[in-house]
Parts: C-alpha cells; sequence; structure tokens
C-alpha cells in the first residue's frame, strides 16, 4: 500500500492528483520550481519540496532531483502526470531502482510506444490498422498531402503539413530541428495526410493480473495546430461496429505489449470510416475527466490500485452514461495566430462549476485548474488555465451547459480563447456532430474566436466600467468624496472617459451627475438605475441587467454581465510619453527563450534573413530582417528569456546606405 | 440623535405656489448662468478651437480629479453692467490630486481674456478665499491684460493681485501658473510672482513688452519668441520650470505639482455624513413669494444637515433666531436662522452666547439669512437695542470659526450685519434666487423718503403733490427692489453666487470642506461687550 505519494508535476494534473490522494488517505508530496514556490499545487501538498530553478530541466525535468525529493520527504511512491517526465522510461526505472512505486506502466512498455516508428512496427505486429509510415526521401507527388511528424514526443512539435513537393526539404529540416531540440531525437517520419479526418482514442485500464478494459473512447478532433481544444466521450456519431473496432484493437495494442495502468490509444479515423494507429501515450491524458464523467471512474484512482497490485474487477468496465465535453482554456489569442498571452490571472473562477477534479454527482459542470487569482502565467509553462468540463444527458445538452459555463466564467487580465470555445459549442455544425481535424480551418479560427460581446455590449460595458469608476473614486476619495460625483453648480460639459479594446475600440462615454442620480450622454438611451463601486445596474429598452467592473492595475477594467465579458484599458486622460521605440527595431511578437542567434552585431543582412529563433510555445518563431540594412544592436542572447515586445536586434538601414557610399 | 419633525405641507397651496416662483427664479437663473458658460459666443469658441486650444472650462475640467466637484464662483460677475456676464474669467473651488484648490481661468474667448473692473473684483474674491482658507491658487493663464479703455478703474487696484500672489506664497499658500497664451505686461507678472510655472512650447507668451513695443522704446528688432516664448523661458530666462509639449501637458505638469505640494488638511477629517430625512426637492416651496410671510427656518435646516438632526439652543428664549447644531457633510456647525423677520434684545443676546459658545467648540457656523432688521419703537430703543444689536455684531465680527452665510429670504438693515452679511467676511456667502438684501424693504424705503419729503414741503409751507409722492413712491421702490435682488448684488460680487436651494446641502459641505483647509480655531477674546 502507498502511504505517501509524490506528484512529480504541477499546474492543474498535480493539483488533480492531489484531490485523488486526500481522498484514498495517502500522503501526498509536491515539488515546485521557483515561479512555483507559491502555486496551488504547492500549498495543497501535505509536504513540498523546492526543486531551485526555473528551466524545466532544471525542474520538473530532472530525475535526480525530483527523487532525491521523494526520499528526502518519505515518498513511497511517485506519480508522475503528464508532460515533463511522464513517459520518460529511464525515470520510471530510476524510480523504481530507488525504491519507489512508479504509478505507470513498466519502463519496458513506456519504451516500446516511446516512439511512434516503433510503436506503429509494434501496432501491424498486433494486427492493429496503421498507416504506412513513409521515409520523407521516398515520398513523391502521388503521396501528397503528407503530415512530417518527429518519431518521439507530442504535442504537435516536429509537425509540418506538405503539400507541394518543394516544401518537403525545408519541413524535414525544421521538424528534425525542433524534434532534436524538444525530444533529443531527430527522427521523423512522412504519413499521408488525412484533412477532415477525426481523431479518436481509446482510454485503456490494464491490471498486472493481465485484465484490459477499454474505458470508452474519445472525439478529440477539435484541434488547433495539431493540440487538442475540445474534447467528448463518447466520440459522436461513430457506429456500433468502428466503436468496437477500436477498442479492439486498443486492448490487442495494451495486451502485446504487456501494458499496465492507465493509457490511450490514438486513432485517425478517415471519413471513409477507416481507422489506423497513431500512437499509445502511456499515461492520464489531459482529457481523462470527460471519461470520468461518463464512466463515474476515477482514472488517478484506478492508476494507484493497479499500482498497489489490485485487480480490475470482473465485469469489465461501466459503460457509459450521458455525454461530456471538455474545453480546454488557453491564454492565448486565437484570432492572432494564437500567440501566448503572459500576463498576470487577475481572477478566474467558473461560478457554473459544482465541483473540481472529480466528476459531478450528477450531471453539470467540472473544473480542473492550475491557477488562482493573481497567478502569473508566463513563458515558463503551458498556458493552459483550466479545462471546464460538462456532464449532460446528451451532447446537446453538455454543449450547451459548458457554453454557458464558459461564457459566464470570470476570467480576468489575460487573453484568452474563451470566445472561440463558446462559438465552438454553439456552432451548428459542431452541434451536428461534424466535428473533424480540419474544423477551426474550415469554419475560420478568427471568425469563430470573434468576442462574444458585441459593440453594444462593448459601449454598456464602458458605461459601466465608468460609472463604476466614478463610484469608487468617490469613495477613495480624500476629500468631498460624500458630495454627489461630479457635481457642478454651473454644468458646462459631462464627465468623459475613454476606454480602449483589445481589438482596438475605443468606446468612450459621457455622463453627468443630476439630483436623480447618473445620466449617461453617450451611449445615449440608457437608463442608470443602480451605481456602485463594483456593480452597476443598466436599463436598455426596458430590459435591466447587472454589470460588474473589476479593476486591476495595468490599468484593466473587466466588465462581467449577461451580454459577456469586456475587458477595458482606461485610455489615460493625458497622452503618454512618445515611444521611445528605435527604427528598425525588431521586437519580440510574444515571450518566449532565444534559440539560435545566427547574426552578430555588425553583420549586413539582407531583408528576409533569419536572424534568430525565437522559441516560445512549442513553436520556433523566425526572427528576420525587416529590411536590407546593418545588425548595429544585438541584446538577444542565445538562451535567454524576453517578454513580449522586448528588443531583439537594431537592423539600421541608413547604416547599410552609409557603408555602401563608403563613409564611416 | 434630535431629528426635526417637518411640518411642511406639500399638497398645500402655498407650498405649490412658493415652489412655482422658485422655479421661476431658477430658470431666469439658468438663463444668466447660460451668458457665462456661453464665454465669448459660438464664433470666438471655434476660433479658439481652430487653434487646438481648449476652453477655459475645459482646461478646469482636465485639471480636477476626475468626478470630483467643482463650484464655480461669482458666475454672474459684471451681471448688469456694460461687460459680459462672467468677466471674462472663471474661478471656483475644486479637487486636484486630492488637494481642494481654488481655480482661477482666463476666458480668452471673452475680448481675448483681458480683465475689465468685473474680472478685477472676481479675481481678488477667488484669491481672497484661497487665502481665507489656506487652498493652492492655481492660475490657468491667457490673457491679453487690461481691458484698456477702463485702464483706470484697474491699472491702481489691480497691482494688489501680485503683491497679494508673493504673500500668498510668504504664508505658505502653493500658487502655480499654468500659462496657455499671452500673459504680457502686467500680467507676465501672474507667473512672475507664483511659486511653480508652467508654460506651453508655442503657444506661452510672457514679456514685459511685446516687438512693437521694444522696437519703440529701444529701435531693437525682435519677435515673440525670443522676448517670451516658452523655450526661451524654460532654457534661457529660468521663468518657466516645466516646458509642456501642449496643453493636456501643462495640465498634466499642474497637477503633479500639485500632488508634490504635499498638502495636508489640519484638525480630524469629518464623521461620517447622513443624508436628510427630508427630500432637498421640498427646498423649493419653502420661502414664499412673498417675503412678507415668515416661514420656519428649521424644515430648510432639515433638508440641508446630516439626518436632519439639530439639537436647539435656546428655543424657549429669543424665538424669532433659531440656534442649534448640527453636522453637515460630516463637519459640526452651529446654525443660526432667522424665524421671523425681526431680532429683538433677546434674539440678539442669544445669538452673542451662541456664537462665543461655537468658538470655544471650534465650530464653524452656519447663517441662514430672512430678517428685516433689529427692532425699531420707543420701547426697544429704551429696552437697548442698540446695545443688544452691538453685542450680536460684536460675536460676528471677532467670531474666529469660520462663517458660511446663505442668503434664503430677505436680509434688511443692519440685521445683514448681525448675520454676517459680505463685509463680515464670511468665508462664502451665497442667495438663494429668493433672497432680496437692502438697507431696507423697497416699500419701507419709498415711505421713509415720502414722510421725510412731507415734513420738508410742510416745514417749507409748500404744497405737497399726492400725485407727486405716488409716482416718486413707485420710482423708489421699484429701483430698490431690482437693486435688492440677487443677481444684482451677485454681479457686483457681493456674494459668491446665486445657488439652486436643492444645492445648498452640496455647496455648504464644499465649502465646510475648504474652510478646514486652515486650522479652525475659535476667538480667544472678543471686543468689550456693552452690557
Amino acid at each position: 500500500m502507498i502511504s505517501t505519494l509524490l506528484v512529480a508535476n504541477r499546474g492543474e494534473v498535480a493539483r488533480r492528483i492531489l484531490r485523488t490522494c486526500r481522498g484514498l488517505g495517502i500522503g501526498t508530496v509536491a515539488v515546485c520550481s521557483d515561479p512555483d514556490t507559491d502555486a496551488p499545487h504547492t500549498r495543497e501538498a501535505d509536504a513540498a519540496v523546492r526543486l531551485p530553478g526555473r528551466a524545466p530541466a532544471d525542474t520538473y525535468l530532472c530525475a535526480e532531483a525530483i527523487i532525491a525529493a521523494a526520499q528526502q520527504a518519505g515518498a513511497d511512491a511517485l506519480h508522475p502526470g503528464y508532460g515533463f517526465l511522464a513517459e520518460n522510461a529511464s525515470f520510471a526505472r530510476d524510480v523504481i531502482k530507488a525504491g519507489l512505486v512508479w504509478v505507470g506502466p513498466r519502463p519496458e512498455a513506456i519504451e516500446a510506444m516511446g516512439t511512434k516508428i516503433s510503436a506503429k512496427e509494434l501496432a501491424a505486429r498486433a494486427g492493429v490498422p496503421v498507416f504506412g509510415g513513409l521515409v520523407p526521401e521516398s515520398v513523391t507527388e502521388d503521396d501528397l498531402p503528407v503530415l512530417v511528424k518527429a518519431s518521439s514526443g507530442g504535442g504537435g512539435r516536429g509537425m509540418r503539413v506538405v503539400r507541394d513537393l518543394a516544401d518537403l526539404p525545408g519541413a524535414v529540416e525544421a521538424a528534425r530541428s525542433e524534434a532534436a531540440a524538444a525530444f533529443g531525437d531527430a527522427a521523423v517520419f512522412c504519413e499521408p495526410y488525412v484533412e477532415r479526418g477525426r481523431h479518436i482514442e481509446v482510454q485503456l485500464l490494464a491490471d498486472a493480473q493481465g485484465t484490459v478494459w477499454a474505458v470508452g473512447e474519445r472525439d478529440c478532433s477539435i484541434q488547433r495546430r495539431y493540440q487538442k481544444v475540445i474534447e467528448e466521450a463518447p466520440a459522436p456519431g461513430i457506429s456500433a461496429d468502428l466503436r468496437e473496432r477500436l477498442h479492439d484493437a486498443a486492448r490487442r495494442m495494451a495486451a502485446a505489449i504487456g501494458y499496465t495502468g492507465a493509457g490511450t490509444a490514438e486513432f485517425l479515423v478517415a471519413e471513409n470510416g477507416a481507422a489506423s494507429f497513431l500512437e499509445m501515450n502511456t499515461r492520464l491524458q489531459v482529457e481523462h475527466p470527460v471519461t470520468e464523467c461518463v464512466t463515474g471512474l476515477d482514472l488517478v484512482e484506478w492508476q494507484l490500485r493497479i499500482s498497489e497490485g489490485e485487480a480490475l474487477p470482473a465485469g469489465g468496465p461501466p459503460p457509459a452514461r450521458g455525454h461530456a465535453i471538455e474545453a480546454r482554456l488557453y491564454a492565448e489569442d486565437p484570432a492572432h495566430d494564437w500567440r501566448p498571452q503572459s500576463g498576470t490571472v487577475h481572477a478566474f473562477s467558473v461560478p457554473a462549476a459544482v465541483a473540481e477534479f472529480t466528476a459531478p454527482a450528477h450531471h453539470g459542470i467540472r473544473v480542473d485548474s492550475g491557477v488562482k487569482d493573481g497567478a502569473a502565467v508566463g513563458v515558463d509553462y503551458d498556458p493552459m488555465l483550466a479545462k471546464v468540463i460538462a456532464w449532460g444527458a446528451t451532447r446537446a445538452d453538455a454543449a450547451r451547459r459548458l457554453a454557458v459555463a464558459l461564457a459566464g466564467a470570470k476570467l480576468h487580465g489575460l487573453g484568452n480563447n474563451r470566445d472561440l470555445l463558446v462559438r465552438i459549442l454553439r456552432h451548428p455544425a459542431f452541434g451536428a456532430g461534424e466535428v473533424h481535424t480540419g474544423f477551426l480551418t474550415d469554419h475560420g479560427a478568427a471568425e469563430l474566436a470573434r468576442p462574444l460581446a458585441d459593440a453594444e455590449t462593448t459601449r454598456l460595458a464602458a458605461l459601466a466600467a465608468a460609472l463604476a469608476d466614478a463610484a469608487a473614486n468617490r469613495e477613495r476619495a480624500p476629500v468631498l468624496g460624500t458630495l454627489p460625483p461630479g457635481w457642478r453648480n454651473l454644468p458646462s460639459q459631462p464627465q468623459t472617459k475613454r476606454y480602449r479594446t483589445a481589438d482596438g475600440e475605443e468606446p468612450a462615454v459621457a455622463y453627468h451627475c443630476t439630483r436623480d442620480g447618473f445620466q449617461a450622454d453617450r451611449p445615449s438611451g440608457v437608463h442608470v438605475v443602480r451605481v456602485a463601486p463594483g456593480e452597476v445596474v443598466l436599463e436598455t429598452g426596458g430590459v435591466r441587467r447587472t454589470f460588474t467592473a473589476a479593476t486591476y492595475p495595468g490599468p484593466l477594467t473587466c466588465v462581467d454581465s449577461p451580454l459577456g465579458a469586456v475587458s477595458l484599458f482606461p485610455v489615460d486622460r493625458f497622452p503618454a510619453p512618445e515611444d521611445t521605440t528605435e527604427p528598425g527595431a525588431l521586437l519580440a511578437p510574444m515571450p518566449g527563450a532565444i534559440g539560435r542567434v545566427v547574426v552578430a552585431e555588425g553583420d549586413r543582412v539582407r531583408e528576409g534573413d533569419l536572424l534568430m529563433w525565437l522559441e516560445a510555445m512549442k513553436m520556433e518563431h523566425r526572427i528576420t530582417a525587416p529590411a536590407d540594412g546593418v545588425v548595429t544592436e544585438l541584446p538577444a542572447a542565445p538562451g535567454g528569456r524576453v517578454e513580449a515586445g522586448a528588443v531583439l536586434a537594431v537592423v539600421d538601414e541608413a547604416a547599410a546606405e552609409d557603408e555602401e557610399r563608403g563613409r564611416p | 440623535m434630535t431629528v426635526l419633525r417637518s411640518r411642511l405641507d406639500t399638497a398645500a397651496p402655498g407650498f405649490a405656489e412658493a415652489r412655482e416662483s422658485m422655479l421661476a427664479k431658477l430658470a431666469e437663473l439658468d438663463t444668466e448662468h447660460a451668458k457665462a458658460l456661453a464665454g465669448g459666443g459660438s464664433a470666438y469658441i471655434d476660433r479658439h478651437r481652430g487653434r487646438g486650444k481648449l476652453l477655459a472650462r475645459e482646461r478646469i475640467e482636465l485639471l480636477l480629479d476626475p468626478d470630483s466637484p467643482f463650484l464655480e464662483l461669482s458666475p454672474l460677475a459684471a451681471w448688469g453692467s456694460d461687460y459680459p456676464v462672467g468677466a471674462s474669467v472663471v474661478t471656483g473651488v475644486g479637487v486636484v490630486e486630492g488637494t481642494e484648490c481654488v481655480v482661477i481661468a482666463n476666458d480668452p474667448t471673452v475680448r481675448g481674456g483681458a480683465s475689465n473692473p468685473w474680472t478685477g473684483k472676481k479675481t481678488m474674491r477667488a484669491m481672497e478665499i484661497a487665502e481665507q482658507n489656506r487652498m493652492p491658487l492655481i492660475n490657468l493663464v491667457e490673457s491679453g491684460g487690461a481691458d484698456l479703455p477702463s485702464q483706470k478703474e484697474i491699472f491702481i487696484p489691480g497691482g494688489r493681485m501680485f503683491r497679494d500672489l508673493t504673500r500668498f506664497s510668504a504664508a505658505g499658500i502653493p500658487t502655480v501658473a499654468l500659462v496657455f497664451g499671452n500673459s504680457t505686461a502686467g500680467g507676465a507678472y501672474v507667473p512672475g510672482m507664483s511659486d511653480h510655472v508652467v508654460m506651453v512650447r508655442e503657444r506661452s507668451k510672457v514679456f514685459l513688452g511685446g516687438p512693437p513695443l521694444v522696437k519703440m522704446a529701444t529701435g531693437e528688432e525682435s519677435d515673440d519668441e525670443s522676448l517670451g516664448g516658452a523655450e526661451m523661458h524654460a532654457r534661457v530666462s529660468g521663468l518657466a520650470d516645466y516646458l509642456a509639449a501642449d496643453e493636456a501637458d501643462a495640465i498634466r505638469t499642474g497637477r503633479r505639482i500639485v500632488a508634490r505640494l504635499n498638502r495636508r488638511k489640519p484638525g480630524p477629517r469629518p464623521a461620517a455624513s447622513v443624508e436628510p430625512r427630508y427630500d432637498a426637492e421640498e427646498l423649493l416651496g419653502i420661502v414664499p413669494s412673498d417675503l412678507k410671510i415668515p416661514f420656519d427656518p428649521r424644515e430648510v435646516i432639515a433638508r440641508v444637515v446630516d439626518g436632519s438632526d439639530f439639537d436647539e439652543f435656546k428655543p424657549a428664549y429669543g424665538a424669532g433666531l433659531a440656534t442649534g447644531w448640527a453636522r453637515l457633510h460630516g463637519y459640526p456647525v452651529g446654525v443660526l436662522a432667522n424665524a421671523h423677520g425681526v431680532l429683538f434684545s433677546e434674539e440678539s443676546q442669544k445669538a452673542a452666547q451662541f456664537i462665543q459658545l461655537a468658538n470655544r467648540a471650534d465650530t464653524p457656523l452656519i447663517f441662514l439669512h430672512n430678517t428685516t432688521g433689529y427692532m425699531v419703537g420707543r420701547d426697544y430703543e429704551q429696552g437697548g437695542i442698540i446695545k443688544h444689536g452691538a453685542m450680536m455684531i460684536n460675536a460676528v465680527s471677532n467670531s474666529t470659526v469660520p462663517h458660511l452665510s446663505v442668503l434664503v429670504g430677505a436680509s434688511y438693515g443692519a440685521g445683514h450685519y448681525g448675520m454676517c452679511g459680505r463685509a463680515y467676511d464670511p468665508r462664502f456667502l451665497f442667495a438663494w434666487p429668493s433672497a432680496k438684501a437692502a438697507v431696507m424693504g423697497p416699500q419701507q424705503l419709498a415711505g421713509v423718503l415720502s414722510i421725510v419729503a412731507r415734513q420738508s414741503a410742510a416745514a417749507k409751507g409748500r404744497d405737497y403733490s399726492e400725485e407727486q409722492d405716488a409716482a416718486m413712491r413707485e420710482m423708489v421702490e421699484n429701483q430698490i427692489e431690482a437693486e435688492s435682488l440677487p443677481m444684482f448684488l451677485s454681479g457686483r460680487v457681493y456674494d459668491d453666487g446665486v445657488i439652486d436651494p436643492r444645492d445648498t446641502r452640496t455647496v455648504l459641505g464644499l465649502c465646510l470642506s475648504a474652510a478646514h483647509n486652515a486650522p479652525v480655531r475659535g476667538a480667544d477674546g472678543f471686543g468689550v461687550f456693552r452690557m
């Protein structure tokens, strides 16, 4: 029996595992990097051990430090979560060697599934359908389009779609370098690219006694850049025959490698129903909550029980009850190339949630989140803020619940994909079950990411923000705070305030205070019912609605109402000092780490020349010269971390011209 | 808690009539205020805006803290004179960076912001308020200087302004000048005498003599910029402490200057403010249109003071003057309010005692005027009404706690003095549209003149024409009536403004808070009370 478990992870998955341990009476140990010393997972565990440093390699990827932490804190078992070292066979071996219980499959099973190339070979031998892997050099025009994939790793890193043979060498080269950097394995392969395929995966539970359960399947087809956005269980609109084929193939894969614990077999299902095995994840999946909701199983609990040697009960897995959908809330901007957003999560809550890290007792909303109010979301870790899961009687029921829960979530401080998620869930194609990997491309991410709050809502929100601000102003005022706000014996003009939205809109507000309270001049046609510092009631067209306004340093005002959430940046009454950015300066488009720098100060460059790579969000961004010129400044150094807007290099056009003319 | 119980019958015809009358007067007042707000008119406003400049009130709005109140002072200055209503300057009390300040802004749309005699009176009054209440003074300067045709009335007394600026500085009252445009000749001493000076690039023009005058004086060729530009003053002469990029930048800089003054108000902060129990809207129907009809000032007090809570002092003695203690926006106050016009010996003695008590308790006083003066007649003269009136005037004159006066109804004769009229230096004095102030009522004054003339005719043995007498009386009555009206008195800057009765609590609250920028301390001694 496990008495104390170390969770070798962070964020929501760490909290998820802690939740089950608490229920089972298992003591917990957290590990934390320096940025995480005050993180929720660190606080919630019974004990925490610091992993000095910031970079994953020094902390959550540092096997020795983690095993030492387990010994130091007296843990007798270790759960790796997902990501980081979860699928690292040598780590698993070291854990076992150190005398700890490894909550996961045997290292050999991890190894067998460790690279996609070898996993496919294994699958083929077990009679599971697979795509023929292509050697990049042998790809012909007839094979197009193809997907270039890294053999190791996942999460979309190293993946490239190639539609034109001429692009293939470049894509292969890029994928190799990305894979080498991320996984230490440059091996890549190609496989046919299925434009509108469905990504369906089967959840497995296998005990040491040889019982293998296929605990239902999940559809994770709606993806962006090969990363899942919406997941659901069961997979909608598939035939019983296909379902059984997938479950059967998954069970055979697990049996073939003597798998134990929880795992997932991923398949790509073409439009014609042909399924082929993609890979097997030898760990818990991010999207496991949808399976938990519909089956009532606690998958983490079963991971622990199986690692303690317990057998799965007779009678097979429980059948699915109802339907569950999960949406991943990311701090990213879907309308602008999914650019990650860094900053502070001032407030995060899902008022509709009835359960946290566990399936609701009845239908309802579950939230798994790793952030707390005031947390900084930076360049260090994955920008996923939370998973919001709805469990309903039917798929439509779950989708409606989830859309409303997301729309009503308080999400202050960071750009995020909430509006996209809600629009997907409310999209007729989604409702019809027409989910496939091209969903976001077909329906347009930018279109789907349009703010839920329309222009009118934004104007009302700005008015509410301005009035709430006026009330707060009066409360804070050192003098005359009890007089009517903005009182004038000779009114000559209204009080005015301006705001800016992330979309560049600038709603202007004008109001004045009468003996009967505030009157809105702009927008017009609004009756101000009640004003308090955090809450304003406005009436339009005879309908009253409450707007809550929260202000944060920045400054930022977040207004929530039944009409949608609006983030507003108050425009200073006095224009800010001029921008002092040098002309020709290249600014980091997003937060990240500098990869290779291929130029040096003083180098002459041509427009479009590669200067450096910026690694952010599992992607490498090329920073290129904006014009012909000379690199006069190069503050960026390889390995350095930068925030969005930091100057990476300065390319001086004039210096180049001077040089041409032979001037110094 | 001693909550006043209102006996006001809002359903009575008298209430409706009084309210109608008051609303009509307020409509007239709005018309006159609109003239002040219109400044130099749309053509000049457009021209000013066309130059990318802000109007005087726009500059003030930008200077003030968002959503903070602003009390404009003397908006009717120059009413009834040959000069435009408002006197080409805007003055008032407002909050800048949490500090109550007096703001003076030239209105350049009115004859280039030139000063006429009324501009001078209005400006000096605003400065007096800054001085008495120790509030920083912010000048928003853009003025073409003196209105030359009336220079004889400005030049000599106007010099006082520059003297006072430096005296303020010496007394620890900060002075700030934000120069938006012309500030030449004598006007150059506004920045010259101020503690802090901000000028606007390519806009400010500050010199003693412009290019033509210099050419005349010394033959030197010059230009505006080299003689008095903002860049020059910031980099060469050192007259400008801050060089602003534009008007908004100048105002931003002005706010930062005030923020760094580190002003702290002396004394305790006000207690929590409690709204009165009765609706301020009902103040419109309390004062009858005919001031001969008395009204109970407690109905006013109940709609002005915190929680309508009023502890009356000596209610049974000298009932013609209600005195008592209350709070207003959290500030403790003593209130003196005329209850039936006439001040007898008892009322006078009661007032003298009450004012001394307020001074002992360092409590500001509010005077609500509705008096026809001290009682006359043999019995009263023999009973010492002069002596007793003098006691009241002695107490008012030597009291050192802040006094705020509101002319609600009549304010006639020495009663105006005893109730702290303008000459008795109340920190602020306002009038309701229903007020009237004069040496006596128009009918009384005409009647007195008639009696005197009749006696004079009789003494000389001449006939006395009743027809002429009636005409004379009517003429005098009309003249005195017109000169007793609040707009006339406000035009002469004898008050700080005519206010809407419903704003009384707000105005007094603001003034009390302003007054508390100076220490509130009662008098150590009074003049000899004649017993």
